[in-house]
């Protein structure tokens, strides 16, 4: 059988390898990925176990790996993919490896280190460039308008209130002495060093009665509002602040961001102030500069920073080349790197789950392997042992268990997006069918039903197609945008949606809400003019083979219902019907696959006190009102005379309430009877009763015969013991006492037998009623998309369309463009994900809930492949 | 010279693709005076016409029209299909060179 109708056969195997050969073998196993390890030491921690130092190894070269790729992606240098997969290097290559590591990583710290140290140096003669530079403009405005008053100098319109009143203040104190600030300051102590962060020590500086001493810095920009107004508090206005900004961001060393910063100056008196003024500057971690107060020496400095700074330009630039080339060059193997120090990591983790032998000479492991692949795993294990240069061959052992087995369904790219869909709701029980094969058919199917319409079907399907034709250079990009990911995963889904909307457009004849006229209208209008100019609405008789060729339109709904003003209340009774007939089979098809279930498992109980009664249950009430929709379809026709004309048609629906509450309608005048063929009543009572039957063999037949041959069990045992009771006297103490916990525990097990079966039955009973109306949302939301179709095309292209000249283009040209984009992202995605939720829905809970237990565990292999690809998952994270 | 960034771009050309070939059709479709269409025609609800004549000449010279805006629309789609891809074509040789 097939592989994708039931999961693999999986057996436990025990494995033995040679100490020196194990690792060699565990990493063609992970190549090869068939194989799931079990852990033989689960309470040991995993700071105990034997290969916990290669582990740890492992753990510090990813780490240097990590902050390589870091430094690389921070300078943009591309890193090369070629999507090679080297195997996984000898334990000896370990060594060279952290070796490499270790150099690189040591390198570029020492690189960065210099770099954040230069640079560091470079931000604090840019500043102190800009300090001179600003400075010199404070200077020279005093310059200009020395001999004024100051106060009236300093008092700028623009400048905030309280300077102008710090300035009245000394204007007043300094009794209209001019203040003369920068000519005559001077600098008395200059640091010999320019860089030196020193505090600048000014000698006081005697402007008539008052000594004016200054400091100058650099603050960040954001901080200005609030250093300013601390100054002012906490000097009580007798400091005097100017502030300049400055253009260019500069860049932080430790972080790197751009900052903007400012240039200030301060002027103060006397020493008090000066110590306050400090700690503010410091608070607000202003850096302060020495600024010599003479303008020659501000030259003279001013060009010492100007050659430092270029010096240290090229010195800068060496540095960036060197670590530019070093990491160019780490770029090149970075991927590789990465492959073989994870692929190393995971084969220790697996060997960490290996027992050791008594001997140490050989490791014990545990692993749940698929039959059919027995041979390729044997062959792998060859490899690694030639590999390893070993002499003795592994040994793979098959071993028996009660252990559930792991669930393998064996998918390829078409068909793992479904089997993903029905794992989600659970993954199915060891070797239970599998709902995948059928879904694949029925789950676009459905979707179709639902979202029949040409245009949107091929706008999905081309979308798909795309996706399907260039899905090599698409899964190479290794796109990280999630709901890009989704689409890709599912792309064989939605081609088959895609292709099954088409054919569902074609037979509701909508595309883009307008039907296609491909084989000529089988109605026609034999009204004369009078007649049509002077009557709003007009009927086709279809009884009349003039209006109505008698014959259907050949391919679905003809195109003539577009126009006609009945078109829902006709399409809904087709679509209503059409769901039904489509829920009633695929649930019938659900139980039926119950029953292969029931013959693998050699369930025979279950065959005929489940399986039988629910088919006539469900055959009995649903499928025969599908027939009757046949019948109907069938029987009654425009052209018929009573009692078969279609007035007299019964309701379906009415029809089966009045079946199955036994009830007598009235037939409708001119109609005989309500029924549609000769003993359909008593057929009727027939089948509800049969029906009704089956309820209390579903909820007591398996119960009751599991009890009984419990019991017959029960007395061959007691009457086996009794009869060794008369042989053997010493055991009777032992006999009695045996039975009474033994019993007890069966009557748990019948009592819950009961309530299980119990609880199954009014499920499936009930079920079959609400799933069968549930199917009802195939119509629901077909009718939904086929009105919110024809709502936009009549709320959007219909006003493009309504200009009458050539400017009409185009506005249409506009309009065209709304429209596409309304139809894309509300009709095709939006409907497109409702209807799609409720065809999953349907199979989740309609189908499967009749023969899926989905109770089992995924297999999860030890795969190289698996393992690297969450690795560059979590990375992009 | 570059305006539209690469999703844009990509955008037009679809839409472009998409209107050329659906315009172009429901031109013809206009032309052939295809009864489906008749509802999109500028003819009022209340419009009240004295005789079979006048609504058939109505509805002719509305159908014209129809077909040729949905061309005119069609070649303004063309154009945009021409500066979308040769912006599709500048970003796509930007994002190359880098």
């Amino acid at each position: 059988m097939g592989s994708l109708f039931r999961s693999e056969e999986m057996a436990l195997c025990q494995l033995f390898l040679q100490s020196e050969a194990a690792y060699a073998c565990v990493s063609e196993l992970g190549e090869l990925g068939l194989v799931q390890f079990r852990d033989l030491n689960p309470d040991v921690n995993a700071f105990q176990r034997k290969f916990v130092s290669e582990v740890r190894r492992c753990d510090e070269m990813e780490r240097k790996l990590r902050y390589l790729e870091k430094e690389i992606k921070k300078d943009g240098i591309p890193m090369l993919d070629t999507g090679e997969n080297p195997e996984a290097p000898q334990p000896r290559e370990m060594i060279d490896l952290e070796a490499t590591f270790e150099k690189l990583e040591n390198e570029l710290r020492e690189v960065n280190h210099n770099a954040e140290a230069l640079k560091r140096n470079f931000l604090e003669l840019t500043e102190l460039k800009h300090i001179l530079r600003k400075t010199q403009v404070f200077f020279d405005e005093t310059e200009q308008q020395m001999g004024t008053a100051v106060a009236s100098q300093m008092a700028d319109p623009n400048r905030e209130d309280e300077q102008v009143t710090l300035l009245g203040e000394e204007g007043l104190r300094a009794g209209g002495q001019a203040l003369k600030l920068g000519y005559s300051t001077r600098l008395l102590i200059w640091g010999s060093k320019i860089l030196k962060r020193s505090e600048s020590k000014f000698e006081p500086e005697k402007v008539g009665n008052f000594y004016f001493r200054f400091v100058a810095g650099v603050i960040l920009r954001e901080r200005i509002p609030a250093f300013e107004r601390m100054l002012w508090r906490a000097c009580r206005g007798n400091v005097f602040l100017r502030q300049a900004e400055i253009e260019t961001p500069l860049e932080d060393p430790s972080t790197g961001d751009q900052v903007h910063k400012s240039v200030f100056i301060i002027f103060f008196q006397g020493d008090q102030l000066k110590s306050r003024v400090r700690k503010i500057c410091e608070g607000f971690r202003a850096t302060l500069y020495p600024c010599p107060e003479a303008p020659s020496q501000r030259r003279e400095m001013a060009m010492g920073v100007m050659t430092r700074i270029e010096d240290l330009n090229t010195v800068l630039g060496q540095t960036q080349d060197h670590r530019h080339r070093v990491l160019v060059a780490a770029a090149k193997n970075i991927k590789n790197w990465f492959i073989k120090v994870v692929k190393i990591k995971a084969i220790y983790h697996t060997l960490n789950l290996f027992n050791l032998d008594v001997t140490q000479k050989c490791l014990i492991a545990e692993c749940w392997v698929p039959l059919l692949d027995i041979e390729t795993i044997q062959l792998a294990l060859r490899r690694g042992t030639e590999r390893s240069g070993s002499s003795v061959p592994p040994i793979l052992n098959r071993m028996d268990t009660f252990e559930d087995p792991p669930t393998y369904n064996r998918t390829n790219k078409f068909t793992s997006a479904f089997q993903n869909l029905v794992d989600a709701y659970g993954i199915a029980s060891y070797r239970e069918i599998n709902p995948t094969p059928y879904t694949i058919i029925s789950f676009p199917f459905l979707f179709a039903v639902m979202f029949g319409d040409l245009g949107h079907g091929g706008l999905m399907f081309l979308f798909a197609a795309f996706l399907v034709l260039r899905e090599k250079q698409l899964a190479a990009k290794k796109s990280d945008n999630e709901v890009w990911n989704i689409f890709f995963a599912g792309r064989y889904i939605i081609l088959l949606m895609g292709l099954f909307s088409m054919y569902t457009g074609l037979i509701y004849n909508d595309i883009f809400s307008k039907s296609l006229n491909l084989f000529g209208s089988h109605w026609h209008t034999n009204y004369n003019e009078s007649t049509v100019m002077h009557n709003k609405d007009l009927q086709i008789n279809p009884s009349l083979s003039a209006d109505y060729d008698q014959v259907p339109y050949p391919v679905g709904l003809d195109p003539i219902w577009q126009l006609a003003l009945n078109k829902i209340v006709f399409l809904n009774a087709y679509k209503m019907k059409i769901s039904i007939i489509f829920g009633v089979l695929h649930m019938l098809s659900g139980v039926s696959l119950s029953l292969y279930n029931y013959r693998y498992f050699k369930d025979r109980i279950s065959i005929f006190c489940d399986f039988i009664p629910q088919v006539i249950f469900l055959t009995f009430l649903f499928f025969y009102m599908v027939l009757l929709m046949f019948i109907k379809w069938i029987s009654y026709g425009p052209q018929n005379d009573f009692p078969d004309s279609p007035a007299c048609a019964p309701s379906i629906l009415i029809t089966f309430i009045n079946m199955v509450l036994f009830k007598n309608a009235e037939a409708l005048p001119n109609c005989n009877t309500v029924y549609m063929f000769a003993g359909q009543g008593v057929l009727q009572k027939f089948l509800v009763l049969v029906a009704l039957l089956c309820v209390p063999i579903m909820l007591l037949a398996k119960p009751i015969y599991i009890m009984r041959q419990q019991k017959e069990k029960h007395v061959q045992l007691v009457n086996g013991h009794a009869t060794t009771e008369n042989g053997d006297a010493e055991g009777a103490g032992r006999v009695v006492q045996q039975p009474p916990p033994a019993g007890g525990h069966d009557e748990n097990e019948i009592g819950e037998l009961f309530i299980h079966q119990g609880i199954h039955t009014i499920e499936y009973v009930l079920g079959s009623v609400s799933h069968t109306a549930s199917y009802l949302r195939l119509w629901a939301l077909s009718l939904a998309h086929a009105q919110l179709s024809e709502v936009l095309w009549s709320m959007v292209m219909t006003k493009g369309l309504i200009l009458e000249s050539w400017i009409g283009g185009v506005w249409l040209w506009f309009v065209f463009g709304f429209w596409a984009i309304l139809t894309v992202g509300i009709l095709v995605l939006m409907e497109g994900l409702s209807a799609f939720l409720h065809t999953l829905r349907l199979h989740w809970v309609e189908f499967q809930s009749k023969f899926y237990k989905g109770l089992g565990y995924a297999f999860s292999p030890f795969s190289f492949e698996v393992i690297l690809n969450t690795a560059s998952t979590a990375v992009e994270e | 010279m570059k305006f539209c960034g690469p999703k844009l771009s990509l955008c037009g050309i679809i839409i472009s693709i998409w209107g050329i070939i659906q315009l172009v059709l429901m031109g013809f479709f206009y032309y052939i005076r295809s009864v489906a269409l008749i509802e999109d025609l500028n003819i009022g609800e209340d419009h009240i016409f004295k005789n079979s004549q006048e609504f058939y000449s109505t509805a002719d010279k509305m159908y014209s029209l129809n077909a040729y805006n949905c061309w005119i629309a069609a070649c303004l789609y063309i154009f945009t299909l021409v500066v979308s891809g040769h912006q599709f074509y500048m970003n796509n040789r930007n994002t190359m060179s880098l």
